[in-house]
């Protein structure tokens, strides 16, 4: 396997007396499509904002393209090329949707310039109605962001996210909260943008990512549990007890 | 009506200074008028901060104040004519508001407040105990501005009407900074941060960064309004540093509409003719302004003008 454009080593982290993640490594190869899955409380979540660069690890690295990222500000990871959604919602309320993916392709060009008028810089607002185009809001955008019904705020937090152009694109729940048809534009648009670069998803359903992922890592009790192509995920005995074996999942 | 908030919102600058121009001819005299003038750049300042970056500070008063006795000491004991002592003022209120923002942005919400109430009071009691330089208690008294001559013509500012029409040159000057400030590219991240700063974090802003410049832009126009205010008063008194101050200056806020350009200004006015009127029945004007203030927040929450502009966005 050539380089991975993300690896983690023994990372743990602890929340005082709790530790949530313990001694994991993984790593992602450059260019496919990976989910991290586990029942509740699995440390699925804790991992991902690991390696999204919410908070740093108690213990462990992150190397993301061969350079070492752990403990950098959550700002940079933006600007070195990883992006990320949030599992709950989370996007500027009171701003349209245009406004709200024009500020994120903002942040390529300018972060402190106090005088120039924004407005003066219409490639931006291009630059993010193609983006809505391609989540399909191309019609919302000029709603604010609150008004937005549930699936559609999902998919301006994608193009949100898209705004940085990462190389490395963390989804946390991308369906969570949706209904079956919107799951099902939100796969489609997964696939699609999975083309063009490495996407990580968190899941917990575990047959969207049985038929969406090339490669799945299972989490259990803060533990890596198994990784593998889905058909090993599928056969893996541990696995079997741990998650299938409680039912038919979420 | 819509086209005409359309045109008023966006000449935003023009519109407010062709109101200030004839504002002083409906007051019933001026050196009120001026007060309006001074305290409504003070909430234009605290509203870049409160109102657009979603940052609430009670310790604004340190940069009025601030910028108030650097203006008249450089004046009273440096003998500086006033236009070199108005950039000093300004100029150190930035640099009082770099150390106050750069130690309060590491806390948020309440903490951030209550953190900045108590740095400006390091700031009034520094000021306090410093006699020689700022008279304490009494304040710092004998600041006096000689004629402006200007292309010939010459401004006395023992006038009052004058005097309005000098201070509202610079106040003018603020509200085009402000203006093109809040229209500009981080503009817009100030309001990313005011909506939701986790996310502005993972667009890759440095939000602390990014605070710590609009604290220091907000102090810097607070301080222009400080200096102004020592010209327009002859002295500073030493009430412009105390948390009273800062109170008042979210209260004109509120009162006029957080995060709308104009609202700090009929904010002001709302405030100091509220004042002024109850003042003539009874000494406790606080009690009325007090009531007007609950009213408010309770059932207009954005304010008179952000009220105003709602309903006539709506007809």
């Amino acid at each position: 396997m050539s380089t991975p454009i993300l690896s983690a080593k023994n990372i743990t982290q602890r929340f005082g007396a709790f530790t949530a993640v313990n001694n994991v490594s993984v790593s992602f190869a450059a260019g496919k499509l990976a989910a991290i899955i586990g029942p509740n409380g699995a440390g699925k979540s804790t991992l991902f904002n690991v390696l999204s660069g919410a908070f740093a690890p108690t213990a462990g690295e992150i190397a993301f393209d061969g350079k070492d990222i752990t403990g950098v500000a959550q700002h940079e990871f933006a600007r070195r090329g990883i992006a990320k959604s949030f599992q709950i919602t989370n996007l500027f309320p009171q701003l349209t949707a245009r406004e709200n993916v024009r500020v994120a392709v903002q942040m390529r060009y300018s972060r402190f310039a106090i005088f120039t008028p924004r407005a003066k810089f219409t490639e931006w607002a291009d630059l993010a109605d193609a983006l809505l185009e391609r989540v399909g809001l191309a019609d919302r955008r000029d709603r604010l962001a609150r008004d937005l019904a549930h699936g559609e705020q999902r998919c301006l937090e994608i193009a949100m996210a898209l705004a940085c152009e990462p190389k490395l694109l963390l989804l946390d729940e991308p369906t969570a909260g949706m209904s079956p048809e919107e799951t099902m534009v939100m796969m489609q648009l997964i696939r699609a943008l999975a083309n063009e670069r490495t996407v990580i998803l968190v899941e917990h359903k575990m047959k969207l990512v049985m038929g969406l992922c090339e490669r799945i890592i299972v989490l259990h009790h803060g533990e890596l549990l198994a990784e593998g192509t889905p058909d090993e995920i599928r056969s893996n005995a541990d696995v079997k007890r741990v998650y299938l074996g409680q039912g038919p999942s979420k | 009506m819509k086209p005409f908030i359309a045109l008023v919102t966006r000449h935003r600058v023009l519109a407010v200074i062709a109101f200030l121009l004839v504002f002083p001819l409906i007051m019933p005299y001026s050196a009120l008028a001026v007060n309006v003038l001074i305290f409504g750049l003070f909430a234009v300042g605290l509203n870049v901060l409160f109102g657009y970056t979603g940052l609430l500070s009670f310790g604004h008063a340190a940069f009025l104040g601030v910028g108030g006795y650097l203006t008249g000491i450089s004046m009273l004991s440096f003998g500086l004519p006033w236009w070199l002592a108005l950039p000093i003022g300004v100029i150190a209120s930035a640099l009082v508001g770099l150390v106050m923002g750069w130690l309060a942005i590491r806390t948020r919400g309440i903490y951030f407040s209550m953190v900045t109430l108590a740095l400006a009071q390091c700031v009034y009691f520094i000021f306090y105990k410093a006699e020689r330089w700022t008279g304490g208690e009494n304040g710092l008294r004998g600041i006096k501005v000689e004629p402006v001559q200007m292309g010939g013509l010459t401004f006395d500012l023992l006038n009052p009407l004058t005097k309005y029409y000098f201070i509202l040159a610079f106040v003018a000057l603020a509200l085009w900074f402000v203006s093109r400030l809040l229209a500009s590219p981080f503009g817009a991240v100030m309001e990313t941060i005011r909506e939701n700063e986790k996310r502005a974090a993972a667009c890759g802003f440095d939000v602390a960064r990014s605070k710590l410049l609009a604290f220091v832009l907000s102090a810097a126009i607070c301080g222009l309004a400080g200096g102004l205010r020592a010209l327009h008063l002859s002295i500073v008194p030493i009430d412009s540093l105390h948390y009273l101050t800062s109170g008042q200056a979210i209260m004109m806020c509120l009162l006029g509409g957080m995060g709308t350009f104009f609202g700090p200004f009929v904010g002001a006015a709302a405030f100091l003719l509220i004042e002024e009127g109850a003042t003539n029945f009874t000494s406790h004007w606080q009690l009325v302004t007090g009531v007007v203030f609950i009213v408010f927040v309770l059932f207009f929450p954005k304010g008179i003008w952000g009220s105003l502009l709602e309903r006539m966005k709506r007809s």
